[in-house]
């Protein structure tokens, strides 16, 4: 290759190498296989709060709570309240902003997806993916009665989904970090005299529940 | 030790301190030593033959650091699937987290998949649904990078005062690995997004079918798709055989076992989301997709299980992170925030991962009340934890990113504690 012939080349990488890099045409490896869609209705379980994704079934109350007492009252206690140290999923209203929160699905919870979809991919805990749709929407039916959000009577299905409003749906917004604490964003953070002087104010050992293992206490100076 | 220095106290358990104390640690640390092995004695290992190569084909840590091991405590869980170990940070250095001990989080127990019956589906709003097998995904173009991990609830038991001691069970919910895998990008473009493509739901295929929604744009910029941890395969514990990595956000929304992306217009509001992964405030609302980790730091050692050893040179060690970027400083106090000195930071310093940082202190049995505050490349400095609380008070159970403090006490022994 002449001399002039590898400048001319190499200025022709120069222009061409960066108008590659910002190539909208993503590049196409051909590889992995196309999903048909059996492998997808297969696998693909998620429901959104607008309904998207919701099986074909319904189930009544009265229908699940025979599910519920079979199924989870043995975690989940008879009536919601919890059994052991497993998640409560009923009362708990007006307890948010109190010193001892209780977060259930009529407390917290914003959407009937957002429960829903959980029992359908994680429930009963260890039998997972074992409830037919009606049982399943009967068990949700079933958790929403508990917590006074439909009556005896109500039926869940994608037909009724949207009549069920959740108390709690208007208690988030957006995590809001770069303005509510934008008082933490500080180039120049005090280095001396930043406080009076400090006193310990309380102690890890006053309640220690550090798990008792001789191994990690060992000991302070020779 | 001065009685005034150890207030008495309701104790579930006495801690080990006093001249009892001190005597069974002297007599424990006279019984580890062989005179035998000691100069001008020839030790025994200097005349014998050790273990020859293929007896420990994969091999383990020395038998001598079986104390090096992930914990965890049994009264925050009701099973041991649904639990969480911690990183014993105060027996380690450096940045990278070894593969064994990297804290574990499961929602169904640890999964284990054979490779062989692997597969990722990719569906929803693109123009080919496409279904990998491990060895595609293993074909494709590859990136290697190192990023903390750390547990939303990270820290979220100290929310309204100290309480465990020690800063595996304080800040243990972290790790630190290098990351081999594909760029989500690169995947999402085989499948091509439709253009009303704006979240992912992401699914893992463990029994608990953990699932999240990514925002699309945070998976165009530095997701990854990983199959290797520190360049072995992960570990059951951490996924195996694929995970989503999404660098400087929450662990929770990192799925292992990924099994499943799905593209969508709008969030799912999955119950992480919803019941678990939302900071509750005071007045009873609740931030949502609080995804960032902020900047954070913990002194390692001197800590509860780290106590100081002897008088006189002393080296303060510890790790700091952001989910914001790279951490550029490190300043240490040693008296409860009142002075600080700029801590060194030493090693390599990456976006979203965590740096060591060493300060170096004369101590004479003075007592001392250590703290390490981190500073990232936006600005944010690491706040007290009084700070944190004016704000978002103590119901938060997330995101619990304050300044700790470890009072060293004239024996040497070290405490969590709260100053005022």
């Amino acid at each position: 290759m002449s001399r002039w012939v590898s400048i001319i080349a190499a200025a022709a990488f120069a222009v061409a190498a960066p108008a590659f890099a910002q190539s909208p045409k993503p590049h196409s490896y051909n590889i992995g296989t196309q999903a048909t869609p059996e492998q997808i209705a297969g696998w693909d379980i998620d429901v959104r709060p607008d309904g998207q994704g919701l099986p074909p079934g319904k189930g009544s109350v009265r229908d699940g709570e025979k599910v519920y007492l079979e199924r989870c009252a043995a975690c989940h206690g008879e009536f919601g309240e919890s059994a052991g140290r497993w998640p409560q999923l009923a009362q708990g209203k007006g307890s948010l902003a109190t010193h001892d929160p209780v977060k259930t699905v009529g407390s917290y919870f914003p959407y009937v997806a957002s429960f829903f979809d959980y029992i359908r991919r994680a429930m009963p805990f260890g039998d997972a993916q074992s409830l037919s749709n009606d049982e399943l929407y009967a068990v949700t039916a079933f958790i929403l009665n508990l917590n006074d959000i439909v009556d005896d009577k109500f039926v869940l299905s994608k037909e009724t989904w949207s009549q069920v409003k959740m108390p709690n749906e208007g208690g988030f917004y957006d995590d809001d970090r770069k303005t509510a604490e934008k008082a933490f964003w500080n180039p120049n953070p005090c280095m001396k005299d930043c406080r009076p002087p400090v006193k310990i104010t309380g102690h890890a050992s006053v309640i220690d529940v550090t798990p008792d293992d001789k191994s990690i206490r060992k000991g302070g100076v020779e | 030790m001065n009685p005034s220095d150890t207030p008495t106290r309701p104790s579930r358990r006495s801690f080990l301190a006093g001249a009892a104390g001190l005597a069974a640690a002297g007599a424990a640390g006279a019984a580890r030593a062989d005179n035998a092995n000691l100069p001008p004695n020839v030790a025994t290992w200097s005349k014998t033959l050790g273990d020859g190569v293929g007896v420990r084909p994969y091999g383990h840590p020395s038998s001598f650091e079986k104390d090096v091991i992930r914990r965890d405590v049994q009264w925050l869980t009701a099973s041991r699937e649904s639990s969480v170990s911690f990183t014993p940070l105060h027996d380690l250095d450096g940045i990278i987290t070894p593969n064994g001990l990297c804290f574990e989080r499961h929602h169904g127990g640890i999964t284990e998949i054979n490779p062989h019956d692997y597969r990722l589906m990719l569906h929803g709003l693109v123009d080919k649904p496409l279904i990998f097998t491990l060895e595609d995904l293993k074909r494709l173009p590859r990136v290697s990078r190192v990023y903390f991990l750390e547990c939303a609830a990270n820290s979220g038991m100290e929310w309204r005062g100290a309480q465990l001691n020690g800063c595996q069970y304080t800040h243990g919910m972290i790790h630190c690995v290098m990351y081999t895998g594909v760029p989500l990008k690169l995947l999402l473009e085989q499948a091509g997004l439709k253009p009303n493509a704006k979240w992912l739901h992401v699914e893992g295929g463990d029994s608990s079918g953990m699932n999240r929604s990514l925002p699309l744009s945070k998976a165009l910029d530095d997701c990854l798709i990983a199959y290797r941890q520190n360049g072995e395969m992960l570990r059951p514990e951490q996924g195996y055989p694929v995970r989503l990595v999404v660098p400087g956000w929450e662990g929770n929304i990192w799925i292992k076992w990924l099994r499943r992306i799905e593209v969508g217009d709008q969030p799912w509001y999955t119950r992480e989301e919803t019941s678990k992964y939302t900071d509750l405030l005071e007045n009873g609302k609740a931030r949502k997709f609080t995804f960032e980790m902020d900047a954070k730091s913990v002194i390692t050692s001197p800590s509860p299980q780290a106590p100081v050893k002897k008088k006189g040179f002393l080296v303060i060690s510890g790790l700091a992170w952001s989910g914001r970027g790279k951490v550029t400083r490190v300043d240490v106090s040693l008296d409860g925030g009142r002075n600080w000195r700029t801590a060194t930071i030493d090693g390599p310093v990456f976006d979203k991962s965590c740096v060591r940082f060493y300060a170096e202190t004369e101590w004479n049995g003075q007592e001392l009340l250590l703290q390490s505050r981190a500073m990232d490349e936006t600005g944010y400095v690491q706040p007290t934890k009084d700070d944190l609380r004016k704000i978002r008070g103590v119901n938060s159970i997330y995101h619990n990113n304050g300044i700790q403090t470890w009072a060293v006490k004239p024996n040497g022994e070290v405490e969590n504690v709260e100053v005022g």
